[in-house]
């Protein structure tokens, strides 16, 4: 009946919880669907808990756990979420920022704005400070695609939030 | 002296902190000459802070209910040793006992337990000339003279199947009289220590908690009269993972 390496399992990962639902919360840009993403994906943990190897980094298997499911969903959500950014979220941006500085509704709507992976990877490195080695594993791609990514989605969404031209690159939404 | 030209790998590394100090001195002195670079570089400085600006607030924010039954369901399962302890603890007519103990808050008395547990941990198991009184060679006599001192009948888990092997115990002042450590240690001389002490009122039982105090992490809880901590310089899941073991031997 008792497993302890499900608590341990268990008391570890939920140390990890509020950064997973950080990392979500700026991901999906909604708080309830960051928290459904975190439910799906500690759900899918605890099943998969036993392909946690004891003493490795259970914060980056949490990651790529949560990684994977929200690929999946934004995969069978691809079509509503394409009208969604071009219809509402887009045209609600159409006024450039003068200022860097800009409140959680316009980081959100910049963030969304970015490509899912160029998404994954900016917030990845900057809100939840991996290093790219880490990221790259969370990702579970080579680590120059992590760089490529930080690159371009740090520069699209400086031009954004500076109220700069959009790149071509932008058209390439899909 | 002239540096390699600098890589947009590089700049990215640069704003992360993520660049050897050295090669962080040479980006620096590009940035010094490239303007357009430095002003990507501080931009890309500014939505790091932005982000955590935004979302941070999320790391010190209540977990939603919904959240928390999906881990706790199996801590939860550990626990219902606990409630079983209750019901038979209940059965056999032992006063005192509150169930709402093991719920609520830490009490001052828990707290003390695993500061003065980590501090014997931190004082002894360095020691390599005498790091017990007695050894387990003679674990009988140690069982019954600690036993003796700390007036309850003690038990000494034996840890072999999690890779310890008993070293083992001493004696300890504690602030209500006689303490014991018990000292246990892996292949590659990794220590970890059991303190034991006993109190003559509470009579509580709590679910495992953990601290750390500097290196040493603690896992202690509290059953009946006596309350257990099992400190060690070891990760988190290994101590868990030994103190569950303990917790199983004390409470058969």
């Amino acid at each position: 009946m008792n497993r302890p390496a499900s608590d341990v399992f268990a008391t570890q990962a939920m140390q990890y919880i509020p950064r997973l639902r950080r990392y979500a919360r700026a991901l999906t840009g909604d708080a309830s669907a960051a928290d459904d993403l975190v439910q799906d994906a500690l759900e899918r943990a605890l099943i998969k808990h036993k392909l946690w190897r004891e003493g490795t980094d259970l914060r980056a298997w949490l990651f790529t756990v949560m990684h994977n499911v929200f690929v999946n969903q934004v995969r069978s959500a691809a079509v509503s979420r394409t009208m969604q950014l071009d219809d509402t979220l887009l045209a609600g941006r159409a006024q450039p920022h003068s200022t860097d500085r800009l409140e959680i509704r316009d980081l959100d709507v910049a963030l969304q704005a970015l490509p899912e992976e160029q998404r994954a990877v900016v917030l990845l490195v900057g809100l939840e400070q991996m290093t790219y080695e880490e990221a790259a594993r969370v990702l579970e791609v080579p680590i120059g695609t992590v760089m490529s990514r930080l690159s371009r989605g740090r520069e699209r969404l400086r031009r954004r939030m500076q109220g700069l031209p959009e790149t071509a690159a932008l058209k390439v939404i899909k | 002296m002239s540096a390699h030209p600098v890589t947009e790998a590089e700049l990215q590394a640069y704003v992360d902190d993520q660049l050897p100090p050295s090669r962080a001195a040479e980006v620096a002195q590009h940035l010094v000459q490239h303007e357009d670079d430095a002003q990507r570089v501080a931009a890309y400085r500014r939505q790091n802070e932005a982000l955590r600006a935004a979302y941070d607030s999320l790391l010190t924010a209540a977990v939603p209910a919904r959240l928390q039954p999906v881990v706790r369901r199996r801590w939860w399962a550990s626990l219902q040793r606990y409630a079983v302890a209750a019901v038979l603890m209940a059965v056999s007519g032992i006063a005192g006992w509150q169930l709402h103990a093991y719920i609520a808050g830490e009490s001052a008395q828990t707290i003390y337990l695993a500061r003065v547990a980590a501090v014997a941990h931190a004082v002894y198991s360095p020691e390599v000339q005498h790091p017990v009184e007695v050894g387990a060679d003679q674990e009988e006599h140690l069982v019954r003279w600690l036993s003796k001192r700390l007036g309850t009948g003690l038990k000494i888990p034996h840890l072999a199947a999690q890779g310890y092997t008993l070293v083992g115990g001493r004696l300890l002042p504690d602030d209500r009289g006689p303490a014991a450590q018990f000292m246990y240690q892996d292949g590659k001389g990794q220590r970890l220590t059991l303190y034991v002490r006993v109190s003559k009122e509470a009579r509580e039982q709590t679910a495992f908690r953990f601290a750390q105090e500097n290196k040493v992490g603690v896992f202690y809880w509290l059953d009946g009269r006596l309350g257990y901590a099992l400190s060690g310089e070891t990760d988190r899941a290994e101590l868990l993972r030994v103190a569950d073991a303990v917790y199983r031997q004390l409470n058969p």
